[in-house]
């Protein structure tokens, strides 16, 4: 599903942020990426969908060579990746259902199946009655869950989510970490970088732990590790 | 693309518009600013072009031919001068003729001066009156009928050649410069505009930056994510040029009408009829101003 083999990822100010990094993500799997700031976490995420190209070494998500992917099948290979970030990112003019339906409408999916969809989606995430609310009509923990009903529309097969949690207070986190977990058991991979100890420690799943852009420990049902 | 997609990507362009509020009319009224200097400078050019060229055709030459001239050496002479490739037209004014026009040139004043002359005592000589095709040869088509006296060196038919000397070669130097330096001006504006409007595009975009962003990162293609702002570029620059083209023309309009009923000045502005097409150039260039733009200013957004 994801593999990258001794990735490299060095920034054009010199600052190695990854060296060497061999790992691999099976299908279904739900990963936990940990580890201080600054230590190759979210570059680790971006290589995944292809927001940033390896200076050395292979990664291939779903059978595609992202490396060595050209310009113009950048946007097929995203379709079958969904984002969710700290800061949700949604566009602050459409309404929630908009939001939603703009990844359908990116893909030129049909009209009326995006409708249906669309609800569908809306109300696994439990915000089916707030459809035509806007961002800022919303609280936090609801935009995220907008957000995640945009990943997730056009079934994706992998899920990347850079610390979904970050900015919610810890019963919001709760019902986030819910939700993704209902969607990794409907067979979605998931991989998601945090900092939230009490998420790791107690929903037991493989950890993946970075230090100065090294891999320095990967485990199955593992724990955060971390005082911070 | 879908029919689907494609009515979406209008609808989007449009909405787009009213979503950027004031970045929109600070778009439009650039466009406006730009085109209304460049529709002022070609409507100016035209209306001088057209004074130059009324001018260029009352351009004469007048050969005078000489007391001695019989009617065949005239009739001779006529058939030369009309055989060169410059010359347009070649009238023959008899002496006669000559002293009508004269009288009726000087008007009441003249009727006393020129009293005393009649058929017998007409002092004038027998003229041709010559229009060329291009007003720029009178000088040299003057001197080849000058040279005449050459090859008839016994008669010397040639009395004088009269074109207005200084006058006319004035006229061709500030017709020739005011039109070169209107061209150059209309150019320079018509880039200028086109910067300005591709700047205020780009500010545009740049707000939207994130949302671009976003389109990129649930996998819209570049072709996807452009069409939208390549409608909403086309309708500014339309609904810019319209209102330009209005104002102008209608500003236009008066004027021309005002100087039209002001008979002191000799002289008329080119009926709004005859400038349509200029409109039409106007909307055109708006149209492709905002198309231009928007591509330009895009282009760098679509690398991630």
């Amino acid at each position: 599903m994801i593999e990258m083999q001794d990735v490299w990822k060095t920034y054009p100010n010199g600052t190695h942020a990854l060296q060497g990094v061999s790992v691999k993500i099976d299908r279904n799997e739900f990963v936990y990426v940990v580890g201080p700031s600054g230590a190759g976490k979210s570059t680790f995420m971006k290589l995944i969908y292809r927001e940033e190209v390896p200076t050395k070494g292979q990664i291939s998500v779903n059978g595609f060579n992202i490396g060595k992917l050209k310009q113009r099948k950048i946007p097929y290979v995203r379709r079958n990746i969904g984002v969710i970030f700290q800061d949700f990112r949604l566009l602050p003019k459409l309404t929630a259902y908009e939001n939603v339906a703009f990844a359908m409408e990116v893909i030129e999916a049909p009209k009326r199946q995006m409708k249906k969809r669309v609800m569908e989606v809306l109300d696994l995430v439990g915000l089916k009655a707030k459809a035509n609310r806007q961002p800022a009509q919303l609280s936090g923990g609801e935009q995220q869950r907008i957000a995640i009903a945009r990943a997730i529309v056009n079934n994706p097969s992998v899920i990347i989510a850079d610390e979904p949690t970050g900015n919610l207070d810890p019963e919001t986190s709760w019902g986030i970490m819910q939700l993704l977990d209902e969607i990794n058991f409907r067979g979605t991979t998931i991989v998601m970088a945090t900092h939230n100890k009490d998420i790791v420690n107690t929903m037991r799943k493989r950890v993946i732990a970075i230090e100065h852009g090294n891999i320095v420990r990967d485990q199955l049902r593992g724990e955060y590790g971390y005082d911070f | 693309m879908t029919f689907n997609t494609f009515l979406r990507h209008l609808r989007e362009g449009a909405k787009n518009i009213f979503r950027n509020g004031w970045m929109s009319v600070a778009s439009v009224v650039s466009i406006i600013v730009s085109l209304f200097i460049l529709g002022v400078f070609i409507l100016l050019v035209l209306n001088v072009n057209a004074i130059a060229d009324k001018a260029d055709k009352q351009v004469q030459i007048r050969a005078y031919l000489n007391l001695n001239v019989d009617q065949k050496l005239r009739e001779t002479v006529q058939k030369e001068i009309a055989a060169m490739p410059e010359v347009s037209k070649i009238d023959f004014i008899s002496k006669e003729q000559g002293l009508e026009d004269f009288r009726k040139s000087m008007g009441d004043e003249g009727k006393e001066l020129l009293e005393g002359f009649n058929k017998d005592n007409n002092p004038l000589p027998d003229a041709f009156k010559i229009e060329v095709y291009e007003p720029t040869t009178v000088p040299f088509v003057s001197k080849k009928i000058e040279a005449l006296n050459t090859s008839h060196a016994e008669e010397q038919p040639i009395m004088k050649v009269k074109y207005g000397k200084g006058t006319i070669e004035t006229l061709f130097k500030v017709t020739r410069m005011v039109r070169n330096i209107g061209f150059i001006f209309v150019a320079g504006l018509g880039v200028m505009s086109m910067f300005l409007i591709s700047n205020t595009i780009r500010v545009t975009i740049l707000a939207r930056r994130r949302e671009i962003g976003i389109m990129k990162l649930v996998g819209a293609t570049n072709t996807f994510i452009r069409w939208p702002f390549f409608v909403e570029g086309t309708l500014i620059g339309l609904i810019g040029s319209i209102i330009t083209v209005a104002i102008l023309f209608t500003g236009y309009d008066r004027l021309a009408a005002s100087i039209g009923s002001d008979f002191s000045l000799q002289m008329s502005l080119l009926p709004v009829s005859e400038l349509w097409q200029w409109g039409g150039l106007l909307i055109v260039l708006g149209v492709l101003i905002g198309m231009w733009g928007t591509t330009l200013s895009i282009r760098k957004f679509l690398k991630v």
